[in-house]
């Protein structure tokens, strides 16, 4: 493990830059922390507080004197690897021919930088999604190839947060190239940087970095430490499936009805939800054609339109499809939890709705043992 | 669309300010593409040339608000093989259907000099209430890359890519972040239509409902965030009484608040 003093930062920013990297990072954008691209790492968001409690979001100028004193906001990385409208195919027809005029898809380099725990735990989810299963999708393989992960482990976890539960943060364990804890060494302000990745290790040879002593090894644990002490949200990934599988009739369901707005936006700022659908539009001449993939969710009638009409008709059954499936199914589809413990559902919920606490309701009345559980 | 016929397209006015068949004027580059698969057969906001019906198209604009209307609308409707409303008018009784809430009478008198040449009716209503609408595209007004959307799905007979769900959807995918969660704006758009792509938003202004209730409007939902917002009973009877005052979602929304209000 490495120190490299606060203000060294930018020398990584500036190495990254000349390399060809474009740098991706936490930006102040209308009073919300968005990942935007960075001229310089004078551009990214620091010494920012930010208030987060269901279906609310502020920012703030902070007191402390700690760079990385926030979480980001709505938008998460998944942007940047499944865009939200992306070209799938384009043919071109004539009396005689047919053409794939398709392009190839490319990807610039990119290295997001201030990466936190949980985004880098979905980002391995959105692998196996993408990558690991029988088919790899182009565009995220394109995306993902080039990328580095500069990641940065949380000291001011938001009041939505919860990964600690959901043991995917607030230090990021793998999945990245360099991981920073912001400390305090010898007395300067400075990031203990543990590498995860021969691509990481050959940018450190690149900087003003020493070799951390135990001390600093020490301070960086308990900013970890005490980020987890200060998550008060928990989920119980287990129970949570167990009451779900178990809760397919209950009568919270229709509670969650009554709030829910049917808007899409949980599902739009989770960073694992990957649901997306098929355009196909024409030239006006209808010469050309084109097959464009956007982005979808499970709260959209048309998701589940077979010929008929919609299969879920009810909020209640499009609310219990999200919870269930990021909740309960998943476990069975991917191996794990759906969810990263990231708290955006929460925040960004316009209705204020609260899934730690209405996951408790159906865990409440699960059977204490499952018969059968999800997994 | 591949035989040599150009389809005959006309365009109606009813009730309305023009803002929408302007869209069709804006469309500039792209109308002359159209002109040249589609003959615009009426069109008086356009050209003076008028070619005699029936037409393949007719696009509707506007509320149908007095006698002479419901009759003109059968005329146009038996002339015209594919009707498409356009416009917040034409599918719920635009701007004009607050007169729904009030006693046209009182209108009348407080408007005009000589209250008895004025012949309408009580209520300004959608065109859908009148005649079959095969297809009606939202907005106050349209946006213009719907209408040529919908048109060009008409002339490759496919099924034209305009989405029912709400604004919040195009907020997130253009990476706005919400304006209610961040700025405690008071926001039509987890229960409005998208098509506009997300316009007030993205200059963080709340959306103004422009397109309509959504597929799914939970209208009383939104009203309860709202009021933990600290929107009035008597702001929120007139953030649901605009430009789609009569559809019904909204309407009956609005009725809800001025009970409270009482």
């Amino acid at each position: 493990m490495y120190i490299l003093e606060r203000e060294y930062l930018a020398a990584l920013a500036t190495l990254l830059l000349g390399r060809g990297y474009e740098l991706i990072g936490p930006k102040l954008a209308g009073g919300v922390i968005t990942y935007a691209p960075l001229a310089g790492i004078e551009e990214m968001a620091r010494k920012i507080r930010d208030a987060q409690g269901p279906g609310h979001y502020r920012s703030s100028p902070g007191e402390e004197d700690v760079w990385f004193s926030y979480v980001p906001g709505a938008a998460s990385l998944k942007p940047w690897f499944n865009p939200p409208k992306c070209l799938v195919c384009r043919m071109r027809g004539s009396a005689d021919e047919f053409l794939n005029e398709t392009p190839p898809v490319t990807a610039p380099k990119r290295a997001f930088i201030g990466v936190r725990a949980c985004e880098v735990a979905a980002l391995r989810m959105q692998d196996k999604i993408f990558l690991e299963g029988p088919y790899a999708d182009p565009e995220y393989r394109a995306r993902r190839e080039g990328a580095l992960i500069l990641a940065v482990n949380c000291s001011h976890p938001a009041e939505t947060c919860f990964c600690a539960s959901m043991q995917t943060g607030p230090k990021a364990t793998t999945g990245f190239d360099l991981a920073l804890t912001e400390i305090s060494a010898k007395g300067k302000p400075a990031f203990l940087i543990e590498k995860g990745s021969d691509a990481g290790g050959e940018l450190l040879g690149e900087l003003p970095v020493r070799m951390a002593t135990a001390k600093d090894k020490e301070a960086a644990i308990l900013v970890s430490e005490r980020a987890a002490q200060q998550i008060t949200r928990e989920i119980n990934p287990e129970r949570a499936a167990r009451g779900l599988a178990a809760g397919l009739e209950h009568p919270h369901w229709a509670t969650l009805e009554s709030r829910c707005m049917n808007c899409a936006n949980c599902t739009l700022v989770c960073p694992t939800c990957f649901c997306s659908t098929m355009e196909d539009s024409t030239s006006l001449s209808g010469d050309t054609a084109e097959r464009w993939r956007l982005w979808d969710s499970c709260f959209v009638s048309e998701f589940t339109y077979i010929h008929g009409g919609s299969i879920r008709k009810s909020g209640a059954s499009r609310y219990r499809q999200w919870l269930g499936h990021k909740f309960s199914h998943w476990h069975k589809q991917f191996g794990a939890s759906g969810c990263v413990g990231c708290g955006r559902c929460i925040a960004w919920c316009p209705a204020g709705i609260d899934i730690t606490r209405e996951l408790a309701v159906f865990e409440a009345s699960a059977p204490a043992t499952a018969r059968e559980t999800v997994r | 669309m591949k035989s040599g016929h150009k389809p005959k397209l006309a365009v109606w006015k009813f009730a309305s300010c023009d803002g929408c068949q302007l869209s069709l004027l804006d469309c500039e580059e792209e109308l002359l593409a159209v002109a040249g698969h589609i003959e615009l057969a009426y069109f008086p906001e356009a050209t003076r040339a008028e070619i005699r019906g029936p037409y393949d198209i007719s696009l509707v604009e506007g509320s149908i608000t007095t006698p002479h209307d419901q009759h003109r609308i059968q005329k146009i409707r038996r002339q015209s093989r594919l009707l498409i409303a356009i416009g917040a008018c034409a599918t719920s009784g635009g701007i004009q259907a607050l007169r729904s809430f009030a006693r046209v009478e009182d209108y009348v008198r407080v408007v005009y000099a000589h209250p008895e040449y004025i012949s309408t009716l009580e209520r300004s209503t959608a065109i859908a209430k009148h005649v079959q609408v095969d297809f009606e595209l939202r907005g106050c007004p349209i946006d213009k890359y719907q209408l040529l959307e919908v048109l060009n799905a008409y002339l490759n007979g496919r099924k034209p890519n305009i989405p029912t769900y709400c604004v919040c959807v195009e907020c997130k995918r253009r990476g706005t972040p919400c304006v209610m969660v961040s700025r405690g704006e008071a926001c039509l758009g987890p229960v409005t239509q998208a098509g506009c792509g997300a316009l007030c938003p993205a200059y963080a202004r709340g959306c103004f409902g422009c397109f309509g209730p959504m597929e799914n409007p939970h209208t009383e939902a939104l009203s309860e965030r709202l009021k933990a917002l600290g929107v009035s009973e008597g702001d929120m009877i007139r953030l649901f009484r605009s430009f789609n005052a009569g559809a019904e979602a909204f309407r009956k929304e609005s009725k809800a608040h001025v009970r409270i209000e009482k």
